[in-house]
């Protein structure tokens, strides 16, 4: 793919609009690829800092890197949409990633995700209405010793029990109370 | 003779040795402390913490924290060593803030060691040497010298608390002149060897290294066995011992963040011979002798495809390392990069001067963040050292390494697909051949191998390809890492070599199936594997062993199943996955896994009729014959193997209508026993749906139309009232 940036009249306008709408770090990232060769091969990483950045990727941000990168917008939804680590919708505050590897399911991961579901009041893939948690299930996150697992945001907690799994969740809740009350303090 | 390779190299391990010198650890006491992504989700990062906190406020300055990777010891996390100079060094398991403080006051401020706490229960009592008597074929022979020396030592009056004595499996400092004449000990805090023939030999041992503390130079052998700093470390575990660390030999000793470190453990020694020798075919060669069998699944031989790779006219060619773990229930490549990631670094280098590669991709998933930021750290620390970038090592030959992420599609373990996501494309897979030896990454030739196959060609260059070739069996040679999970006592990666029995491996290693119930099956290979019955427990793990029992080595991936699960709803699990990580590309894995999953959906709810089981087989060996890529072609193996070893449970639940392990929720029901129920109303006020009545103290009933079976009453009961049937 060529990268001549395009040459339409109104290309400055769609520059300019679509450069508001991502972070600096991502159009560096863009910019300092341009020319370099396969730069197209890029396009994953490039959503992998989107979605960093903004927890999703929305259809806004998915046109601006289509944009910027000079790629089309066909091919940058496809592949967001192949890939399960990419999300399309905004989520919650707290990601919990219930695993449902194969050791984690032998040792009664169903029964983890039947008590968070019931817990949170949704099903995976779903955020509550407070925007506080978002349930997810994963794989495998290779840690397999503590089966059965769960990661909350980047934290990963093994072996946890459904009982378990609850406190888990009233923690973050108490701290986002705890947040809530400081501010309204200050 | 100098080269500048030589010299580089020599110059290189110079300035590693003044850094770590100017570090002033030597002679202090060092904590060790796990740090990968089991070990913090165990706790470790808070171990740490504390450990710090403790010494900051005992003010010594004669202690050193030390970082390492993982052991693979997953269940007994977070593990501290204790590495007192002088001293056998001391592993403790399962270390929160509370250990953390017993074992600072006591070990390291009053000598006073913690059995109770020691990894796996490794520390009876305090002792100043421990012997470890090999095992192994060529030196187990001897086991009448283990003898002798117990004698010989009680005679002396030598005791506990002096001399403490273990087996290990074998040291692979063997080789066939020593076969059956003599047999080797470690002796361990001393890091000596020795190898050792006769009475006389053990005689003197113990007169003066042990009596003495005087190392016996003339038994001690010179060279160092490939594990050594491994097992200096780890030799008094069981679940170590009965283990042989080539791939991982660095994993749980090294600073995985550190070049200089791994310089230490003879780290880049590989390279240096390789890039020295200016003959890229010598590489090669070492690596066919070593019969060295491709670790992602698919059992290649490594330098056959090195070989392929390097023979093309097309001069740009690339090299990828397929980090893409994805099979649920694996986690090998994720020890490795996490805690040895220069050596795969290194394996790699080699292997790109092997092919003639210009440039490398490292292909590694996003759900790995650790893995991935040790990998950029190598890389960018060995691109400051000159080991990566314009003229490597001096040698006037250039290559760089990138990483590219993953995004989470199984698919894209399979070479094409991953290939085509490093284009940065939808991960679909491509016709083979041509294969991408041939025309791969941008049209060009590409060599795609597994992390852990990269882990094991510096032991090969090191240690010569014959003697990797010794270690498996005639059609493999080396070692296979395999992820222990499931329902087995010790989980975690075990490093054994290919040809040993599975059975040794789950009941050796792994202590056995937990809670002591009986062994159904293994699992094998992940998704795209199969069912090993427990009465073949005596099979040697080896790919072509594997494949003739329907299933496959895969990645490594080992999950133990025990009589409490159900075979119908595992294969329905795996399917499960399949289905999902289906491209979609190609029909007959689209539409088959799909159909298949409604059959098995349709038997394990009860309505299931005899003639979905041929149907069953029929779809199966359809899409296993018809798929376009090795998911599809695997997809169906889980399904196959249990019909095959497993036929008899497919038939209970389409007959009887009953799932005798009680997993399959729409062919169980629960009822209360009213004889046993106390009426204590526990049972009524967990239940979801509210359907279960009755006053207090008297016995409760179930509505058996409106329960949702979610086994809530079944575990809250205290009275066992609750019956699932």
């Amino acid at each position: 793919m060529s990268h001549a940036i395009a040459n339409t009249d109104n290309w400055a306008e769609v520059k300019a609009a679509c450069e508001a709408v991502l972070p600096k770090h991502i159009l560096d990232f863009i910019e300092a690829n341009h020319g370099q060769a396969h730069s197209e091969s890029q396009l994953i990483a490039i959503l992998h800092l989107v979605q960093g950045h903004f927890g999703f990727l929305g259809q806004e941000q998915m046109h601006a890197v289509a944009q910027l990168a000079q790629i089309p917008l066909a091919k940058v939804t496809g592949v967001a949409t192949f890939y399960h680590y990419f999300r399309l919708q905004p989520r919650g505050k707290h990601i919990i990633n219930v695993c449902l590897g194969t050791a984690c399911y032998v040792k009664g991961a169903d029964k983890l995700s039947q008590r968070l579901m019931d817990e949170l009041g949704i099903q995976f893939g779903e955020t509550t209405k407070d925007g506080l948690f978002s349930l997810e299930s994963t794989r495998c996150l290779g840690t397999c010793g503590l089966a059965p697992v769960i990661m909350v945001d980047d934290q990963v907690y093994g072996p946890v029990s459904p009982a378990e799994a609850s406190l888990i969740v009233d923690k973050y809740l108490k701290k986002e109370k705890g947040a809530k009350a400081e501010a309204a303090k200050a | 003779m100098s080269n500048p390779v030589t010299e580089f190299y020599q110059a290189l391990i110079a300035r590693a040795d003044q850094t770590l010198a100017e570090r002033g650890d030597a002679g202090k006491t060092v904590i060790q402390i796990g740090s990968a992504t089991c070990e913090h989700a165990a706790g470790s990062l808070d171990v740490m913490d504390e450990f710090l906190k403790h010494i900051q406020s005992s003010g010594r300055e004669d202690i050193a924290i030390h970082k390492t990777g993982c052991t693979g010891r997953c269940s007994k996390e977070p593990i501290v060593g204790v590495l007192t100079p002088g001293k056998p060094p001391v592993k403790y398991e399962r270390v929160n803030r509370e250990v953390v403080h017993k074992i600072f006051t006591n070990h390291i401020q009053k000598g006073i060691l913690l059995p109770e706490h020691a990894l796996d229960g490794s520390l009876e009592e305090e002792y100043q040497y421990e012997l470890i008597f090999c095992e192994g074929q060529r030196c187990g022979r001897l086991a009448n010298l283990k003898t002798y020396f117990e004698s010989k030592a009680k005679e002396a009056g030598i005791g506990r608390g002096v001399v403490k004595i273990d087996t290990h499996r074998c040291f692979g400092t063997c080789s066939g002149e020593t076969e059956g004449k003599a047999t080797h000990i470690l002796v361990r805090p001393s890091k000596v060897i020795y190898r050792v023939y006769t009475e006389k030999d053990i005689d003197e041992i113990l007169d003066q290294h042990i009596l003495a503390g005087k190392v016996v130079e003339r038994l001690a052998i010179k060279e160092k066995p490939v594990a050594q700093n491994f097992f200096d470390l780890y030799a008094d575990v069981k679940f170590f011992n009965a283990q042989n660390r080539v791939a991982m030999r660095n994993s749980g000793i090294v600073d995985p963040e550190s070049l200089e470190e791994y310089l230490k453990f003879g780290g880049f020694r590989a390279l240096a011979t390789s890039l020295s020798k200016s003959d890229p075919e010598w590489v090669i060669n070492e690596v066919l002798k070593a019969k060295l069998r491709g670790r992602g699944g698919g059992g290649f031989l490594t330098g056959k495809k090195w070989q392929f790779a390097a023979a093309n006219e097309e001069k740009t060619r690339y090299i990828v390392c397929n980090g893409d773990e994805g099979d649920p229930g694996a986690f090998m490549d994720r020890g490795m990069l996490e805690s040895d990631p220069f050596n795969i670094v290194e394996g790699m280098i080699i292997g790109a001067y092997a092919i003639g590669a210009c440039k490398g991709f490292y292909y590694i998933r996003a759900e790995y963040p650790l893995a991935i930021k040790r990998i950029e750290n190598a890389i960018r620390k060995c691109r400051e050292a000159g080991l990566l970038g314009e003229n490597v090592m001096g040698s006037g030959w250039s290559f760089d390494l990138e990483i590219r992420l993953g995004a989470g599609a199984f698919v894209c373990g399979e070479e094409t697909a991953l290939i085509r996501s490093i284009e940065g494309e939808r991960g679909q897979p491509k016709v083979r051949p041509p294969f991408p030896t041939t025309r791969g990454l941008w049209g060009k030739p590409t060599c795609i191998n597994n992390v852990e196959t990269f882990a094991n060609i510096s032991a090969i260059i090191n240690y010569g390809g014959d003697w990797f070739a010794q270690v498996g069996t005639q059609a493999s040679g080396g070692t296979k890492v395999f992820a222990l999970a499931g329902k087995v006592k010790h989980t975690g990666l075990v490093e054994v070599p290919l040809g040993t029995p599975l059975k040794e491996v789950v009941f050796t290693i792994g202590g056995g199936v937990l809670d002591d119930k009986a062994l159904k099956a293994i699992q094998t290979g992940g998704p795209a594997g199969g069912f090993i019955p427990a009465k073949w427990s005596d099979m040697e793990v080896d790919f072509d062993p594997l494949a003739k029992a329907g299933s496959i080595m895969g990645s490594g991936g080992m999950i133990v199943l025990s009589e409490e699960d159900c075979m119908v709803d595992i294969s329905k699990f795996y399917l499960t996955f399949t289905q999902e990580e289906s491209c979609g590309k190609c029909t007959p894995c689209r539409e088959g896994t799909t159909r298949m999953l409604e059959i098995l959906e349709k038997i394990t709810s009860g309505k299931g009729e005899l003639s979905d089981l041929d149907r069953l087989e029929r779809l199966a060996r359809l899409c296993q014959q018809t798929s376009l890529c090795g998911l599809g072609r695997a997809a169906p193996n889980p399904i196959l193997s249990s019909l095959k070893h497993f036929r008899e449970e497919y038939v209970e639940h389409i007959v009887d209508k009953k799932c005798s392990t009680k997993k399959c929720v729409a062919l169980i029901r629960y009822q209360i026993n009213p004889e046993t129920c106390i009426g204590c109303t526990v049972c009524a006020r967990n239940c979801p749906v509210e359907c279960i009545t009755g006053t207090r103290k008297e016995a409760h009933v179930i509505d058996q139309e409106r329960c949702v079976k979610c086994g809530q009453c079944f575990e809250v009961c205290r009275f066992d009232a609750v019956e699932r049937i």
